[in-house]
């Protein structure tokens, strides 16, 4: 019986911890979406750009050092030892919400109004922009990030139950599970979320709240920074600071196919999902047709899915009108 | 004082229905197709070739064949990579099991079993628009080139999971492998440019082209004037395929003469060519041929400038042109949504009334 | 089939208009708990003018919808020139010959009035896909054709000036006016519009009167029309059917609406208070 089988739930629940990572990126787009109705393509590049942030300030690194090098033949690049992490993540954190400031200003408020599909090209503009400023910024190498979370197996199951789970993977579970749940709460029980909730429904219901348009937006892609972060950092001391980071960080669009793109349970649900999915599929079936099919298993998952429920999971049914 | 369209009249549909209704306009067009076709086939050198003509030629295509899709149709696709994979791999088979079939019947039928593929990921457009759509591309684009990694039978078995085009000819002149003449490989892409570029402006002028744009414009309404959404979109997969497979075969038979998926086929191409037709101009053939020559000298122009001419490193050039380049898209996005190609036509009005504006 | 089928009617100007072309029968539309069309029956005959009117909200557009297909009602049946309709798809439709417009204006906004016109010719064009990449020959020829008949409704509503201009750039009024041209094109049985003359101006409402009848006279254009000027509506239809609530409470000629109790209790009173 495969109930009984360690090797099933080992799948599982590593396919359960991935799947919360998905499914914090995944709520990132949301927050974004239903408050400014944009699919934000970005949003892995953001993850790879706070990672490199974060590991330029813990390493001490001389922003553009090639570039000054080039321009002004400097050959300095590092300023130091680098700084502790706790200093580094709030620095980075502070980077990211300028960051925000900064797309709502040059990118986004000189769109408003445009179709869903305008904007979301723009995201694939910016993702490019801020891919090239990150490697310029810090460099293109791969980069090893240690932020102190421990690392190997977890002795405690291995011992108990057989099973091989990844320590680092639960700890970037147990953040993620405490930063989704916090979000959730900010949405529903502050003056601030409701009307990130607003928003969507109806721009001017939101201003009537007193909170102009352009500080929500600033506020959601702050927000989105942020899990961007945490999903740098968790992603980044798992397997290296490099490009491959921004396209995990892709696979939460098919979290949001899953889960519908206004629905913060759809994400959490669909995260888990697609992350249980993808190792189970990966686990069984796998090996029959050459492996490695983790790069496609969530977006055909998706795919097949939407052909039967266009509007996901949670998402409302969109009834069209002439 | 030369540019005049005063005194221009129209008699005829025909006339009127013309390419370029100026007098002025269709001599330079005609005069640089013969520049193009005749004269610099004869000075074309292998650098020139290699780095500037073919991929301006095959990306053309390609930007074409997307432009179709989304700047005619509406669908914003990011499988342009997995379908110009698909192209080349279908060429790469043709040309090692029937090694007598002509160059170009290989190509062609590489377009036809594209269009085959691009229908098959088309489907799910009916029920999904917009950016699930493109999201739901995505998936044709990771599937396709993990497909070519480990279906073996689509690269022969060969170890290196590479594939490398033999040496075959058009009408008994050699266009790929290692001893094909810049001049030959030139005109017979340039070949395939002319044509297919000539017969996607007939599409797109007919009534099957107003189709696709009544369907981006406004389905509703074009399903009631009687245009079927599923064979309007699919139509436009079709086509849009065929093109991006030709561009496919082209680019690995006849340009890079070897490749193997993960890096010739990867999603950076799929953004290549949609970043060619957002600067470009969505909607317009001229617009797809300004942003395939952008998107292919950018890249060479920096090269020379930056890292030949001031000895930057080259990684250094690399970041700075992936950020203009996006820089460039957010800009056109929100200055002018219909690119470079709008920015000439305005250009034009004004050039029109010139020296006299008011 | 019918008696009504083959009969004609003489309206109140002495006009005599032809059997019966479309026939709803017991036509009932919910979207989910909501009612929007509840047991409706009218007919509607080959040449007249025909005019679906009632406050907001009471299913008149539903009702069009149904009637080219956008919406399939849960219960009643469409007869259409004398046969019972299968459910179709909206595009099935526009081949049976039955064009419409929109209340909110539905141009295709990138493309220039001619274009948008041509569009309209669709259901008349056949070449395939290889013949109109060639072009020349079978596309070329077809495409001539119908131009012809396009610049013939351009001509009609003096629309030459603006025949290369991008629609999205044009007044209000004017795109009315091509919407109307872009179902014209399609030589419909029967045309139906949605409120055609909602927010222009006297004299634009003068000229789209014009435009209409001359279509019903010119073309024998059948049309069903739905308008909320009271003044038009006399003038110009044959008959009236009156909606309220999304049910039908009125169906006759103008003079016998005006006089109906409780049309002028549900409708004309309210909106003269």
């Amino acid at each position: 019986m495969f109930l009984f089988d360690p090797f099933f739930w080992e799948v599982v629940i590593s396919g359960l911890l991935a799947g919360v990572m998905y499914a914090l990126v995944a709520l990132g787009f949301v927050l974004i979406f239903k408050a400014s109705g944009i699919f934000n393509f970005a949003q892995g590049v953001l993850a790879l750009f706070a990672a490199l942030t974060l590991v330029g300030f813990q390493t001490g690194q001389i922003p553009f050092a090639h570039l000054l090098e080039a321009l002004f033949g400097l050959h300095a690049s590092h300023w130091g030892e680098g700084m502790n992490t706790v200093l580094a993540l709030f620095l980075s954190l502070v980077v990211m919400i300028g960051l925000a400031w900064l797309i709502v200003k040059i990118v986004l408020r000189p769109l408003v109004n445009q179709e869903g599909i305008i904007l979301f090209m723009a995201t694939i503009g910016l993702a490019f922009v801020l891919e090239g400023v990150g490697d310029l910024m810090w460099g293109a190498n791969v980069k090893r990030l240690d932020v102190g979370l421990p690392e190997g197996p977890s002795d405690f199951l291995l011992d108990n139950t057989g099973m091989f789970i990844e320590k680092l993977e639960i700890s970037a579970a147990v953040v993620a599970i405490i930063l989704v749940v916090t979000l959730m709460i900010f949405s529903q029980y502050t003056k601030m979320g409701r009307a990130l909730r607003a928003v969507a429904d109806d721009h001017q219901a939101a201003l009537s709240v007193g909170i102009s348009l352009e500080t929500i937006w600033w506020v959601v892609w702050s927000i989105s920074g942020l899990v961007a972060l945490v999903a740098g950092v968790m992603w980044g001391a798992k397997s290296g600071v490099q490009f491959s980071l921004s396209l995990i960080a892709l696979k939460a669009l098919p979290v949001l196919m899953l889960g519908g793109f206004t629905s913060i349970p759809g994400a959490i649900i669909g995260g888990l999902m697609i992350g249980v999915g993808e190792k189970m599929f990966e686990f069984y079936i796998g090996p029959m047709i050459g492996g490695a099919t983790e790069n496609w298993f969530a977006y055909m998952l998706a795919l097949l899915f939407l052909l039967f429920r266009p509007q996901g999971l949670f998402g409302e049914k969109i009834i069209e009108r002439v | 004082m030369i540019y005049r369209e005063a005194g221009d009249f129209k008699t005829t549909y025909k006339a009127d229905q013309d390419t370029f209704p100026i007098r002025f306009d269709r001599v330079a067009f005609w005069l640089s197709i013969f520049v193009v076709a005749l004269i610099i086939p004869f000075f074309v050198n292998d650098y020139w070739e290699k780095a500037v003509f073919l991929p301006f030629f095959i990306y053309a295509i390609a930007a074409i064949g997307l432009n179709i899709l989304t700047g005619y149709c509406g669908q914003v696709s990011l499988g342009t990579g997995g379908f110009m994979a698909v192209g080349a791999y279908s060429s790469y088979k043709l040309m090692t099991s029937f090694p007598s079939l002509d160059m170009f019947v290989v190509v062609i039928l590489s377009g036809f079993v594209t269009a085959v593929v691009g229908i098959i990921f088309g489907m799910p457009s009916l029920r999904i628009k917009g950016f699930y759509l493109a999201v739901a591309t995505l998936a044709s684009q990771f599937f396709l080139v993990w497909l070519f990694n480990k279906w073996e039978w689509t690269y022969n078995y060969s170890a290196t999971g590479q594939i490398t085009a033999p040496e075959r000819d058009f009408l008994g002149i050699v266009v790929t492998g290692a001893y094909s003449d810049p001049w030959a490989t030139y005109i017979f892409c340039f070949g395939f440019l002319f044509i297919f570029g000539w017969m996607a402006r007939n599409l797109v002028c007919g009534h099957i082209g107003r189709s696709w744009m009544a369907i981006r414009d406004m389905d509703i309404a074009a399903e009631i004037i009687g245009v079927n959404p599923l064979k309007a979109k699919l139509s436009a997969f079709a086509v849009s395929s065929f093109y991006i497979g030709v561009a496919g075969a082209l680019y690995f038979a006849v340009w890079l003469g070897a490749a193997e998926p993960t890096e010739a086929f990867s999603i950076d191409k799929s953004f290549d060519v949609l970043f060619m037709i957002i600067i470009g101009g969505l909607g317009s053939m001229t617009g797809s041929l300004i942003g395939a020559a952008f998107i292919v000298l950018l890249p060479v122009t920096f090269k020379t400038l930056l890292v030949g001419f001031l000895g930057w490193p080259t990684d250094i050039a690399e970041f700075i042109q992936i950020i203009l380049i996006g820089s460039l898209i957010i800009f056109f996005l929100i200055k002018e949504p219909h690119g470079i190609a709008a920015l000439w036509r305005t250009l034009k009005q004004k050039l029109r009334l010139w020296p006299f504006p008011h | 089939m019918s008696l009504k089928a083959v009969e004609t009617f003489v309206t109140e100007d002495g006009r005599s208009i032809g059997p019966v072309i479309l026939e709803v029968k017991d036509i009932t539309l919910k979207f989910g708990g909501v009612t929007a069309i509840q047991n409706i029956s009218f007919d509607i005959r080959g040449g007249e003018v025909r005019a679906i009117i009632g406050p907001n909200g009471a299913g008149k557009s539903s009702m069009l919808n149904v009637i080219n297909g956008f919406y399939h009602p849960q219960e009643g049946e469409v007869w259409f020139k004398n046969e019972l309709r299968a459910p179709m798809k909206p595009y099935q439709i526009a081949y049976q010959g039955i064009a419409r417009t929109f209340q909110n204006i539905a141009l295709f906004k990138g493309m220039s009035t001619l274009d948008n016109i041509m569009t309209g010719r669709f259901t008349h064009m056949s070449s395939g896909i290889f013949a109109q990449a060639w072009w020349k020959g079978a596309a070329e020829k077809e495409e001539f054709s119908n131009r012809e008949k396009v610049e013939q409704i351009i001509d009609f509503l003096e629309i030459q000036k603006i025949r290369k201009t991008e629609v999205g750039r044009l007044p209000y009024g004017l795109q009315k006016r091509v919407e109307l041209g872009r179902a014209l094109a399609a030589e419909p049985r029967l045309l139906l519009l949605d409120e055609p003359m909602a927010g222009m101006n006297v004299e634009e409402k003068e000229d789209m009167s014009r435009f209409i009848l001359d279509v019903n006279e010119e073309f024998g254009t059948t049309v069903a029309l739905i308008e909320h000027d009271m003044g038009v509506v006399m003038d110009i239809a044959d008959r009236v059917v009156v909606m309220d609530y999304g049910k039908k409470i009125g169906d006759g000629t103008p003079e016998e609406i005006r006089k109906n109790q409780v049309v002028i209790d549900a409708y004309l009173g309210i909106s003269h208070d």
